[in-house]
């Protein structure tokens, strides 16, 4: 299973599995992760194999069961939390950013909270306003924390070993459009450093990640008929952020488009811009260009949700328009 | 010409430089220069729009005479032929 | 990437506190062939009507603006279906890369690519329009096109602020290019990095200026009131802004001589005794010539102060103050005008005075002016102590001709005198280059059979 062409829910799960095999003070805990196999299928099959002590179904209420893996962190523990998605997180918040995200810094350095989160993001499977957004630009908002946003099977596979080593808290955002995506999962742990570069070009920066990059390469291929050669950046970490990716391919490229499913006011995507501002103001040959979510909650029918996040067409035309600009 | 045949040929004349103006209450003593506020390159026109309408040219040193309406008719009045 | 499909014709800007503009008037309906330099539209800056022409040879698709619209500068006016224009490469064009990706291949048993001509350098059909339609020579035309070829971005340079990308702005410094000189390929006209690239290749060597960044906030567009009230207030705008910027910003210096014109007026009559009225010079054409002379004896008059630097004009563009009969003023520029006879340089005053009043200016008069004069002498004025029109460096002043005492060989006697003024922005020059300016006008107004 580990060399061959698998799918990023069971590249997660075998994540997961390795996991717990390799170390006993790993466990799962969330809704439905056990009996039910998890409300996305992630975690199928994991309660029969390690039994209820290691994947854990909690009750519905976020607050109390992330609040639980922070304790158990703190005791010595390596939970992994699934939350459902990242509207009910917010439910957890106060645990997150007033302890998770926090305790390092009251307790003087003595206190680190190894604890892995794991949840669904984004829109497109028509699950309407309250299931479908794209809030993890907030995570990445919170100092003390490191957002990381597998786009690729591989990616899937190899985040959260590294993640589970980090003596601080980590959020790994899952978008929910990605779980049936096929792909080869090399075995092996990757980088949760840095953003990866997806494809190479001259003319434009593309920069996405998560649930946007595939519209971000389907628009490269589209823009490569027209002679315009993108560089796709995988930001792959939301926080920090790897800027120094980001500067280098502004230097070579000196266009950017940044692709966001979150919406556009107060976004990651106007983070990014913002320092490309400030790093690289005079690598720019043309203004900043962002695809971002319209500033609606996310609709329930398929045309007015399809309408209102990023679409292969939209950074298309948002290319062509900086290149035109 | 009749002063009042220059008279009229000098009003279209002026009508060409200057649209705007009401010629028919411009006292025929008033300096038009000062009153219908015309630069030398106006007054050129005006000249050069009598000379083709009179068909007589009329020199620099001329000028002096067309300074006022009453002037102007009275120098092409007796510098022209009556008809 | 330029396809071969429907060419925008935009908004041009039509000068540095342009804005926005309404289209006044068209002069073309969709299915009309025109020609690249044809004049197609009549835009209302506010200051002006303008007759701007077709950057493209084809068919008119389709107007997307309708006769007095007001869009801002850029918005794309009318789509003109092109014609597919032989040997000429792509807008986008890069400099010749060290690697050599970029550069065209011949297709096999093609001729190859003619050598650079040699003088005269090729000009385009728009160009030779342009310059045929106001009399401009086109040999004293500096050209930044492809081999010294003169270009229409030579022929309707704007001293505005260029709208210039961050790096195209870095590129121009490193790379000692005027980005006034250079017509931006972005869709609003933006200069982007590649023009500078290509700019500097042409340009061969190195120059040493960039253009000033003064951006200042638009003025709220009044599109209710009558055009005419707003064009006044908008001049007044204008003018207020350039003025206000001049005093703020440019050290003057004023120095003034006294001119005996008996000579040139005893000339003058002579002349104009054995001309056919139309012909018939005035005055002010001498006044103008000899200070067109003066500004070629004199370079360092004539031109632009940019960026801590002077950058001189390629030619003597004089900017006429032109008073308005409803109030206000315009500083159309006289092209190429030191190498004009004196008949085509009257002939030349007159159709700008006139199509000044009427409102319709070109858009290379309105951006060319390299200096600029002012004549009061009509209204009784007898001395002008000038404000220079920035970024230009110098503005010269006549008064009134007036019978007045003077001295000549120990003698008392009346002669025509004019008081002819210079102010001159003491970073460029010094009161030693201005004394020689007027000097030099001095002399030529003795000497009228020069001018």
């Amino acid at each position: 299973m580990t060399e061959g062409t698998t799918t990023y829910r069971e590249a997660m799960r075998e994540a997961i599995r390795e996991a717990m095999r390799r170390d006993e003070r790993v466990f799962l805990m969330g809704e439905d992760v056990g009996a039910y196999g998890g409300c996305f299928a992630v975690s199928l099959g994991l309660l029969e194999e390690f039994g209820p002590e290691r994947v854990r179904d909690t009750p519905l209420s976020e607050a109390a069961f992330v609040g639980a893996g922070i304790g158990a962190a703190l005791g010595g523990m390596r939970p992994i939390v699934e939350i459902m998605t990242v509207n009910f997180s917010l439910l957890a918040l106060d645990q997150i950013l007033n302890n998770a995200a926090t305790l390092l810094h009251m307790s003087g350095g003595q206190l680190n909270v190894p604890l892995v989160i794991r949840m669904t993001t984004g829109a497109g499977r028509q699950l309407a306003a309250q299931h479908s957004h794209s809030l993890e630009g907030w995570y990445a908002h919170i100092p003390g924390l490191r957002i990381l946003a597998p786009a690729t099977v591989e990616d899937a596979r190899g985040m959260l070993w590294p993640a589970l080593q980090d003596p601080d808290p980590v959020l790994i955002f899952e978008h929910g459009s990605l779980y049936n995506m096929s792909g080869v999962a090399r075995p092996g742990p990757v980088d949760i450093t840095g953003a990866a570069l997806r494809r190479s070009g001259t003319d434009i920066s593309l920069i996405g990640y998560g649930g946007t990059m595939g519209k971000a390469l389907s628009a490269a291929d589209a823009l490569a008929g027209e002679g315009i050669e993108a560089d796709v950046i995988d930001l792959r970490v939301l926080r920090p952020l790897d800027d120094a990716t980001i500067m280098e391919s502004v230097g070579r490229t000196h266009r950017v488009v940044i692709v966001d499913e979150g919406w556009r006011s107060g976004s990651l995507s106007a983070e990014i811009g913002a320092r490309i501002v400030e790093q690289a103001f005079y690598q720019l040959d043309a203004p900043v260009a962002r695809v971002c979510t319209a500033e609606v909650p996310i609709p329930y029918a398929r045309h007015l949700e399809e309408a209102a996040i990023p679409q292969v067409s939209a950074i298309v035309a948002a290319t062509r328009e900086v290149l035109a600009s | 010409m009749t002063p009042q045949q220059a008279r009229e040929l000098i009003e279209h004349a002026l009508a060409q430089v200057a649209p705007d103006a009401d010629l028919a209450t411009l006292p025929p003593d008033a300096d038009l220069r000062d009153i219908l506020e015309l630069d030398s390159l106006d007054f050129l026109s005006f000249v050069e729009a009598l000379s083709d309408a009179s068909g007589y040219r009329i020199e620099e040193d001329d000028y002096p005479a067309f300074s006022t309406v009453a002037g102007g008719a009275g120098f092409l009045a007796a510098h022209t032929g009556t008809s | 990437m330029t396809g071969a499909g429907p060419s925008e014709f935009r908004m041009p800007s039509l000068g540095a506190d342009m804005e926005s503009g309404t289209v006044a008037e068209w002069l073309v309906q969709p299915g009309d062939s025109i020609r690249k330099g044809d004049i197609i539209a009549v835009i209302d800056t506010d200051k002006a009507l303008i007759e701007v022409e077709s950057f493209h040879t084809g068919v008119v698709d389709s107007l997307l603006v309708s006769a007095g619209e007001r869009v801002p500068v850029g918005t794309p006016l009318a789509l003109v279906t092109t014609a597919p224009a032989p040997a000429r490469p792509s807008t986008r064009e890069r400099p010749p890369a060290p690697a050599g990706k970029e550069h065209p291949r011949p297709a096999p048993g093609a001729p190859e690519p003619a050598p650079a001509p040699p003088s005269p350098p090729v000009t385009s059909p728009i160009v030779r329009h342009l310059a045929e339609q106001r009399g401009l020579d086109l040999a004293s035309v500096h050209g930044t096109g492809p081999a010294g070829r003169v270009i229409r971005a030579d022929v309707e340079r704007a001293q505005a602020r260029a709208k210039a990308s961050p790096l195209a702005r870095k590129l121009a410094r490193e790379l000692g290019v005027d980005l006034a000189r250079i017509t931006g390929t972005g869709r609003t006209g933006a200069i982007r990095a590649d023009d500078v690239r290509a700019a500097a290749v042409r340009q061969g060597k190195p120059r040493e200026a960039a253009v000033r960044a003064s951006a200042r906030p638009a003025a709220p567009a009044a599109a209710e009131r009558p055009a005419q009230e707003r064009r006044g207030e908008a001049m007044r705008q204008a003018i207020a802004q350039a003025m206000a910027r001049s005093k703020r910003e440019i050290p003057h210096y004023y120095l003034a001589t006294t001119v005996d014109m008996s000579a040139a007026l005893a000339w003058l009559r002579q002349r104009n005794r054995d001309l056919p009225v139309p012909q018939r010079l005035l005055p002010a054409a001498l006044l103008l010539k000899a200070t067109a002379l003066a500004a070629k004896e004199v370079p360092r008059l004539n031109g632009f102060w940019i960026d801590d630097a002077f950058v001189p004009g390629d030619a003597v563009h004089l900017g006429v103050a032109i008073s308005l009969k409803g109030g206000g003023l315009i500083t159309p520029a006289l092209h190429a005008a030191a190498g004009r006879e004196l008949g085509d340089l009257m002939a030349g005053l007159k159709d700008l005075v006139a199509r000044s009043r009427a409102g319709r200016l070109r858009a290379t008069e309105m951006t060319e002016a390299t200096i600029t004069v002012t004549n009061l002498g009509d209204l009784g004025v007898e001395l002008v102590h000038g404000i220079v029109h920035p970024p230009q460096v110098a503005l010269v002043g006549f008064g009134k001709i007036l019978d007045r005492p003077w001295a000549v060989d120990g003698l008392l006697g009346v002669r025509p005198l004019v008081t002819v003024t210079l102010a001159a922005d003491h970073r460029a020059t010094d009161g030693f280059t201005g004394a020689r300016f007027l000097a030099v006008v001095e002399r030529l107004l003795n000497h009228p059979e020069e001018l």
